[in-house]
């Protein structure tokens, strides 16, 4: 009850500062001008793309102590995540708690692993439940994620929208995820879209920008790398496929267009840029054929959680099963693990 | 092994392997040694105690010790296998000979049962085809796991549907009997369901030969075969060496050969086969051109070059070894190939996560390496990935985030790294010859037209890849490129509802689809009684005189050759008084030449022959006795006239032959009369030729707008476009017998659909061919689209068929000539139509035209081109 009738507010949480300063972080992604016709050059042909996205994880496989040790890093990988209208302060917490301690540590320590850091990569939620999130990890050194800028659709006015991104930084965001305005992709008005991205970009300050581009609703994946490459350079730290209310979420062919955006801008740039997969990644296999796609067209800094990132739910629920399994030699059950 | 704390701090990929059990449990089932399978049963196997069988010496009993087949991988022996005798494939013939009543008299629907059972069976024993076919050939258990078992499978789902439909569908077609096949080993089931699945479903039996290096899966499907209820005889598998293939090859109870192979062997059995009436189909080598235009997208690009050339080791008779980019874009293109090759794993075939396993043999391996190390002598920039060490002694391991798990293969196996070369030219050994490993050259063009250009600057066509985003230029290029098969943006796509095969020195016939059951099929003979009734109504007795009443002897270099001064000089005899002569003037001269680039020329020669008539013995006239640079003319003149005549609308090539019938026509009488005069034709049989000719350019006038191609159901998405084409440049030896009617009924279809032509015509009646000059001449036929060349055929013929810039020969000519035609065709490896009695296919009657004899002339007319079209945005 008590929970229930403490509002969140914008009262500000001071951002925890506790969390030891990573020294192979990469720097920022600074932007650069918007270059139109770099934008218009490229080009992508879906049937290749889904040839290679579906062979793919195919030719690559890991397994026993490969994937204990890859199902583990998936965990640091992870933006768990709460984005529903029923969100209270209740469950936002108990998120929290299972980032801190995602993993039985007897199964870390069957595992051998019980002196990784395990623990999520950040949890992510509605800017309501910043506060509560802040509250909850202090001390973890996990950040708070905030969804942004009239998340899922993105149409609220301007002003509001950034608003909303300094009030989320306001109250100890560290992390922003912002969703951009489709009909500018979807019109090509890149100059418009460039604009919307650089302006969150600039109210985020020195919260990491997500720019989640809705890839479901984008038509087409010349246009999944055009608007990567236009939010890229608008200065997002990460691009990220989907809000997870649209129709279709993560898929590979998206995430290796994607993927391959990135690198073409760091070849260009060589400004490193992240990428967020969100939305229907729910079982520990999907997640392996994640990370080996990020490995394969980026290599390993992207399996890392400064530059990759999972937003998911439920997918650690069936990582815990798989790590169980790999300790034991029996098959898991759900309810042998504490529940997010 | 590294714990797992360890594999979290540097996430790399572990050991994936898939057990080898499954083969291990059947090769010892077999205790490691095979005979043949013949009749349904096993031959006795060679004896482990005997020595190899290398010598060459045949052993008739088949009690040698065989030979061995190992693991390219490791080395290690799998098995002792037989090798195949004379005697062992003439059991295996008769065999199939004797299985082949029962056969054909189970009906489509029978057959297709018993291919559904084997498709199913493949399925039912996927694991064991993958493991087997990976430890015998060395390729990545993920790609015979996932390409070639499946595709496998799908070819004998797809042929038992065909064997339930093949009857209706092609109802003047009928099976050849025992078919004989002989497979390479670099996807050696995958070739064995390519060539077994359409024999049977056309309801031929087979006699097939594994590859020496992998007889393993062919001798799996032999086990497969009987517990699939294939009856006994149906399915026969010798195995052996070159000798075998050759004496299944040279066996007179085989009807069809069909191979796949080295052109080099394609050859031999070219040679062998010829004047046998054997039919033959050759699916060859190929150095596949790689096109990469400016707005492709790039990263796809180097996917598709990794599936081109590093897919099976580049083992691959279609693989796209040469690319050819786009400057504007090379640069790029070659730091994305570098920075690919890094990540791509070569090791243990048998783990799941390998890109690259074994080259098939230590030989093969040499021959790679050997041409490799002559291209960096020749200037080639050879780049290899940084984990392959000094590049030809790749031991994988290597490389921290892409090496092979298991770091010893490359001391006793044999291992080859990708590699790409620059600084190629296209006059490099490298950029010419067949590499069949992991080797790609990049070379670069500066327009579209160049990249055509230098896309067919080889001997070969069997494949091409074309990467663009831009629709137009893709279509516009794909049916310029000699190749049996486009792939747009995609590349080494398969299926069998697809035709496979080559052109040029690649081969000829084709492998899966509607176009590829001909290979197993042939026209329906008419019978001994119908052959004598076209005969007498063509040769009454008072018909066809015979050649050297004509002063025309039949063979040069006897003594009576024309032109020797001897009493057949063609001016021994008087001119008879046509030509308005009369009592004051001599007749006026008429010498026909020869038609060449729509010009009437002199023969090089300055020689003629003369004509003279069926009745009396007359002087009707002479003619130019063309020699070998007549012919070179020609066919410079029809390779000229071929890209404007096959580029132009079918609707445009239609009227044009209509306009010809009709000119035709106008002059009825007079070439009437000539038939009368020249073959002794009576009047009724003379206007019957005659009409008869109009008819068939009216009939292939209607053709030629209406023998479309067709799209393909392929199991992806895409437009699988069966395109035909004309087959190019055909030298055509007409029939002697017909002088108007055979000439006018084999250009007509060649011209109908698209091909330019150099025709010999009839020896002993040339002048009705000579008389047509001026009724090509006023019928809009653009120059160089037909040429004539009168002479003697056994001086002409053979330079026809010699000649490399010929694409295909038809000869009308009887045996000898038939023969002579697939002889001398093995330089290029042309496709030959000789059709001779006794021979596969019946001989064509002229005059009893029909819808059967029809399609066999746009068969040989055409080829057909699969371009593969996948689509999406």
């Amino acid at each position: 009850m008590a929970l229930l009738d403490s509002p969140p507010t914008v009262s500000p949480a001071q951002p925890d500062r506790s969390r030891p300063v990573d020294t192979h972080a990469p720097a920022r992604n600074p932007g650069i001008p918007l270059k139109l016709e770099w934008v218009r050059s490229l080009q992508v042909n879906r049937s290749a793309v889904e040839r290679r996205a579906g062979s793919l994880t195919a030719r690559r496989s890991v397994k026993k102590e490969w994937q204990a040790a890859w199902l583990l890093r998936a965990i640091t990988l992870m933006d768990l995540t709460t984005l529903s209208g029923d969100d209270t302060a209740s469950n936002v917490r108990r998120l929290c708690a299972k980032a801190r301690t995602p993993v039985r540590p007897d199964l870390l320590q069957a595992l051998g692993a019980d002196q990784l850091p395990i623990r999520t990569a950040a949890v992510c939620v509605y800017h309501r439940w910043v506060p509560t999130a802040v509250d909850a990890l202090q001390g973890s050194g996990i950040p708070v994620a905030a969804v942004s800028t009239g998340f899922p659709h993105g149409l609220s006015p301007f002003p509001q929208r950034l608003a909303e991104i300094e009030a989320s930084v306001a109250a100890g965001a560290q992390e922003i995820d912002i969703v951009i305005t489709r009909a500018h992709v979807l019109g090509g008005d890149w100059e418009a879209l460039y604009d919307e991205v650089r302006r969150f970009r600039e109210a985020s300050g020195e919260a990491h920008l997500k720019a989640i581009l809705a890839t479901g609703e984008l038509s087409t994946l010349t246009n999944v790398a055009r608007a990567s490459l236009v939010a890229m350079m608008a200065g997002a730290d990460f691009v990220k496929t989907s809000t997870g209310k649209e129709s279709v979420n993560a898929v590979l062919p998206v995430g290796l267009v994607m993927a391959r955006t990135i690198r073409g801008y760091l070849e260009r740039t060589g400004h490193e840029v992240g990428f967020k997969p969100a939305g229907g990644i729910r079982s520990a296999k999907e997640a392996l054929a994640w990370m080996i796609l990020m490995k394969e067209e980026l290599g390993n800094r992207w399996l890392d959680p400064h530059l990759f990132r999972f937003g998911a739910s439920s997918l650690l629920a069936d990582i815990e099963r798989q790590l169980e399994h790999q300790a034991t030699g029996r098959y898991s059950a759900h309810h042998r693990h504490p529940m997010a | 092994m590294p714990s797992v704390a360890d594999i979290f701090r540097a996430p790399e990929y572990g050991p994936a392997p898939e057990s080898p059990a499954p083969a291990v449990d059947w090769l010892e089932a077999h205790h490691r040694t095979f005979g043949h399978f013949i009749g349904g049963s096993w031959t006795r196997p060679p004896s482990p105690d005997e020595p190899e069988n290398r010598s060459g010496n045949e052993s008739e009993g088949g009690t040698d010790g065989g030979f061995e087949t190992r693991n390219p991988a490791t080395g290690e022996l799998l098995a002792r296998v037989t090798q195949g005798t004379q005697a062992h494939v003439a059991a295996a013939v008769a065999a199939a000979e004797a299985a082949l009543p029962a056969w054909q008299a189970l009906g489509g629907h029978g057959r297709a049962r018993v291919l559904y059972a084997l498709a199913r069976g493949i399925q039912k024993h996927s694991r064991l085809f993958a493991v087997l076919e990976s430890v015998d050939n060395g390729k990545p258990i993920r790609e015979s796991r996932d390409l070639d078992i499946p595709l496998v499978a799908r070819h004998f789902h797809h042929h038992a549907g065909w064997a339930a439909l093949v009857e209706e569908e092609f109802p003047h077609r009928e099976p050849h009997g025992v078919v004989g096949q002989i497979i390479p080993w670099n996807f050696p089931l995958l070739m064995l369901a390519w060539k077994v699945a359409p024999a049977l479903a056309c309801g031929n039996t087979v006699v097939l030969k594994p590859a020496e290096y992998t007889p393993l899966t062919a001798l799996c499907f032999a086990d497969l075969c009987r517990e699939a209820g294939v009856p006994p005889g149906v399915v026969n598998i010798v195995t052996g060496d070159g000798r075998t293939g050759a004496a299944v090859a040279a066996h007179p109870g085989i009807g069809k050969v069909a191979f796949t192979g080295s052109t080099e062997v394609g050859r031999i059995l070219r040679r062998e086969t010829a004047g046998t009436g054997k039919a033959l189909t050759l699916e060859l080598g190929g150095k596949s051109p790689f096109l990469v235009y400016d707005d492709a997208d790039l990263d796809s690009v180097v996917e598709g070059v990794v599936d081109a050339i590093w897919f099976n080791q580049g083992e691959v008779c279609c693989a796209g070894s040469r690319i050819l980019v786009q400057e504007s874009v090379a640069e790029r293109l070659v730091s994305k190939l570098r920075a690919r090759m890094e990540t791509l794993r070569l090791g243990d075939p048998l783990d799941k996560g390998v890109d690259m396993g074994a080259v098939v043999h230590q030989v093969q391996l040499d021959r790679i390496r050997e041409l490799v190390a002559r291209g960096r002598e020749e200037g080639a920039r050879v780049w290899q990935p940084s984990w392959a060490g000094d590049g030809n002694r790749a031991t994988g391991g290597g490389n921290g985030d892409g090496g092979t798990a298991d770091g010893d293969e490359g001391d006793r196996g044999a291992f080859f790294p990708p590699t790409l070369c620059t600084d190629v030219e296209p006059a490099g050994t490298l950029a010419q010859v067949e590499i069949f490993g992991p080797v790609v050259v990049l070379m670069t063009f500066r327009t579209h037209e160049e990249s055509v250009a230098l896309a067919n600057n080889t001997r070969y066509g069997l494949a091409a890849s074309v990467w663009t985003e831009n629709v137009n230029l893709a279509l516009d290029v794909a049916p310029r490129l000699e190749a049996g098969t486009v792939w747009i943006n995609c590349t080494n796509v398969f299926d069998a509802a697809s035709g496979f095969g080559g052109v040029r020195e690649s081969g000829f016939g084709r492998e899966g689809g509607r176009e590829g059951l001909l290979a197993y099929l042939r026209p329906r003979g008419r019978s001994d009684t119908e052959m004598a009734a076209e005969a007498a109504a063509h040769n009454p007795a008072t018909g066809v005189r015979t050649s050297p009443a004509l002063g025309i002897p039949p063979e040069p270099g006897s003594s009576t050759a024309p032109g020797s001064g001897d009493a057949h000089s063609p001016l021994a005899e008087p001119v008879p008084p046509t030509g308005y002569g009369d009592d004051v003037n001599p007749a006026l001269d008429r010498t026909p030449k020869l038609y060449i680039g729509r010009k009437q020329t002199r023969p090089d020669g300055g020689t003629s022959l003369g004509v003279v008539a069926a009745e009396g013995g007359a002087l009707l006239g002479v003619v130019g006795r063309g020699n070998r640079k007549d012919i070179r003319n020609a066919v410079e003149a029809a390779r000229k006239a071929f890209p404007g005549w096959s580029g132009a609308t079918a609707h445009l090539r239609a009227q044009i032959l209509h306009f010809l019938a009709e000119n035709l026509a106008a002059r009825s009488t007079e070439f009437e009369t000539r038939l009368r005069e020249q073959a002794g034709l009576e009047p009724g049989a003379a206007a019957r030729e005659g009409s008869l000719s109009v008819e068939r350019l009216f009939t292939w006038g209607a053709w030629a707008d209406k023998v479309d191609g067709r799209v393909h159901a392929t199991p992806f998405r895409n437009v699988t476009l069966a395109m035909v084409e004309p087959v190019g440049i055909l030298g055509i030896a007409a029939p002697d017998s017909h002088p108007l009617l055979g000439l006018v009924s084999a250009v007509a279809p060649a011209m109908a659909l698209g091909n330019t032509v150099v025709v010999v015509p009839s020896q002993t009646f040339p002048l009705s061919a000579t008389d047509l000059y001026q009724v090509l001449d006023t019928s809009d036929i653009p120059a160089g689209v037909v040429n004539l060349v009168t002479g003697l055929r056994s001086e002409l013929v053979p330079v026809l068929a010699d000649h490399d810039g010929v694409d295909a020969v038809w000869s009308f000519g009887g045996a000898a000539e038939a023969r002579e035609v697939e002889l001398r065709s093995v330089g290029n490896l042309k496709r030959t139509w000789a059709p001779v009695a006794g021979g596969a296919e019946p001989p064509v009657h002229w005059s009893r035209p029909c819808r059967a004899q029809d399609e066999r002339f746009i068969e040989h007319a055409t080829r057909v081109k699969n371009i593969w079209v996948p689509y999406g945005a």
